[in-house]
């Protein structure tokens, strides 16, 4: 059963926080089903910014064996927004029309402007804490345009498409930049250079989607699908599991986190998800076009999409100059798994949380960010 | 972020309910949970939307890595940064959410 909060913040290791022994026992099996493998890596990916934010806090790479590698997929939604799509948000917010979104989109740069500059310059732009908070706006304020920029994977477009549901106000419009995590997986199975052999998927999206979701990819690329939790034991089972199911050429969906995520997963929200939006392709930024990768309006909704809605003002949006240095930034190199933070040059210095060249030093969910604040021994720095 | 947070419905109108997060209050919508929820019952929210129903023999579980989080209220650190800004300002691990 759990501890008592006192136990848990004495714990001041990996291996201590919850459970030593079986931390252990999950260290020990992953070393066994690796030990042929120090010299070439077992590369294991996951697709989640938690993930990553979880084995840097928890320190779990410098504890992983010397066979096992561990690769920061795209699971940033931040950082793979499009600078297209921020400057269609952009020309949107200097067009005198309420553009709100989540927090953490405002200094992720466009081809030109961050949301943030065009705040600065006078554009309209709002955070807002969840769609229904926007669509309250827009309702309390109706003779006002409003346009809520909706980025984030599936967990968050089900939020969108829930309140799309509900026929919000007439002044009220969806600019989508929601992304679809299962095309992207494919995408990166198929680089030649990120050599992925498995992936870990995140917990709290296939509770939507249901682990279900990844038997086909299983089937055609023959890479194994565990969906792990946020715990650092949960994280350590998923990663002993795909080492187990690698080692013996068993392609299969392991579902590490039955406590949340069933096989068919939320069928409720899947129907809203799926009748609100389609997929389409569009970018990712800095990896690839993704066919089916984005989420967009069908067009039942028509009426409420802001690129519809505003498509002169998008249309006539010029676009800027590059912010100094965007183009040396490697984000998507190291979204694909090719690159790591201390292989861009820019890491450290220019690039750093207040000053960000990427979209990946923005979010809290970017690879750099994550990398530069817990300095890669976050273990130790925990204890004050 | 994909982590979401773990809170406990205090009471529900319709679609919305009141939820409490270590002791602070939010209205969170119901719309895709996905299974019926009354007051008592831990939901699984993500961007001011309840996602999951927590089944009662996991709560503890849940609720044990966002304790050792909070409770690190004086370092900056990502993960207790997030959590913290999706459950508002005024989150403390002395309010954390209890059954009874
Ligand atoms: S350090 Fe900055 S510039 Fe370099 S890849 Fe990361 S976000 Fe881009």
């Amino acid at each position: 059963m759990a501890e008592s909060a006192a136990q848990i913040e004495s714990s001041r290791s990996p291996l201590e926080f919850r459970d030593r022994t079986r931390g252990q026992a999950l260290l020990d099996a992953i070393a066994r089903w690796t030990d042929d493998r120090i010299d070439n890596p077992v590369a294991i990916m996951h697709v989640c910014g938690s993930h990553e934010q979880a084995i840097a806090k928890f320190g779990l790479r410098s504890v992983l064996p010397p066979g096992l590698r561990v690769i920061t997929g795209p699971g940033c939604p931040v950082c793979v927004t499009d600078a297209p799509e921020i400057d269609e948000a952009v020309a949107i917010a200097e067009s005198g029309v309420e553009v709100m979104t989540y927090g953490d989109m405002l200094r992720v740069p466009g081809s030109g402007e961050s949301l943030d500059d065009a705040r600065a310059r006078a554009g309209h732009v709002q955070v807002v804490y969840s769609v229904a908070e926007a669509v309250g706006r827009a309702a309390a304020s109706p003779n006002e345009q409003f346009v809520f920029f909706a980025t984030g994977f599936e967990t968050t477009a089900v939020a969108t498409a829930a309140m799309l549901l509900h026929e919000p106000p007439a002044n009220f419009s969806v600019l989508s930049a929601h992304k679809y995590i299962p095309p992207i997986m494919e995408i990166v199975a198929e680089m030649p250079e990120t050599r992925v052999e498995g992936f870990l998927a995140a917990g709290h999206a296939a509770s939507i989607t249901g682990s279900a979701v990844f038997e086909p990819f299983v089937a055609r690329h023959g890479l194994p699908v565990t969906i792990g939790g946020f715990e650092p034991l949960d994280i350590l089972a998923g990663f002993a599991k795909l080492v187990e199911r690698i080692r013996r050429h068993e392609p299969r969906v392991d579902n590490c986190f039955p406590r949340m995520v069933t096989r068919e997963g939320n069928r409720r929200a899947q129907v809203q998800l799926w009748s609100v939006f389609e997929p389409s392709g569009g970018v990712w930024r800095g990896i690839a076009r993704v066919p089916n990768g984005n989420l967009r309006l069908r067009d039942r909704f028509a009426a409420w999409d802001a690129r519809r809605r505003f498509r002169d003002v998008i249309a006539s949006a010029a676009c800027g100059v590059a912010a100094t240095g965007a183009d040396q930034c490697r984000c998507g190199d190291i979204m694909a798994g090719i690159a790591e933070p201390r292989d861009c040059r820019l890491y450290g210095a220019p690039c750093t949380q207040s000053t960000p060249v990427g979209a990946c030093m923005v979010s809290s969910e970017g690879t750099c960010r994550i990398a530069l604040e817990y300095g890669g021994h976050p273990v130790l720095e925990m204890t004050p | 972020m994909c982590l979401g947070v773990p809170g406990r419905i205090i009471s529900i109108d319709g679609l919305t309910a009141q939820v409490e997060f270590w002791g602070v209050e939010r209205e969170v919508r119901l719309d895709v949970v996905d299974s019926a929820v009354s007051p008592g019952d831990y939901v699984l929210n993500h961007v001011g939307f309840a996602i999951r129903r927590i089944p009662e023999e996991e709560v503890e579980e849940t609720l044990a890595l966002y304790d050792q989080l909070l409770a690190e209220l004086e370092r900056e650190d990502l993960m207790a940064a997030e959590v913290r800004s999706e459950i508002g300002p005024g989150a403390s691990q002395a309010g954390r959410a209890r059954n009874g």
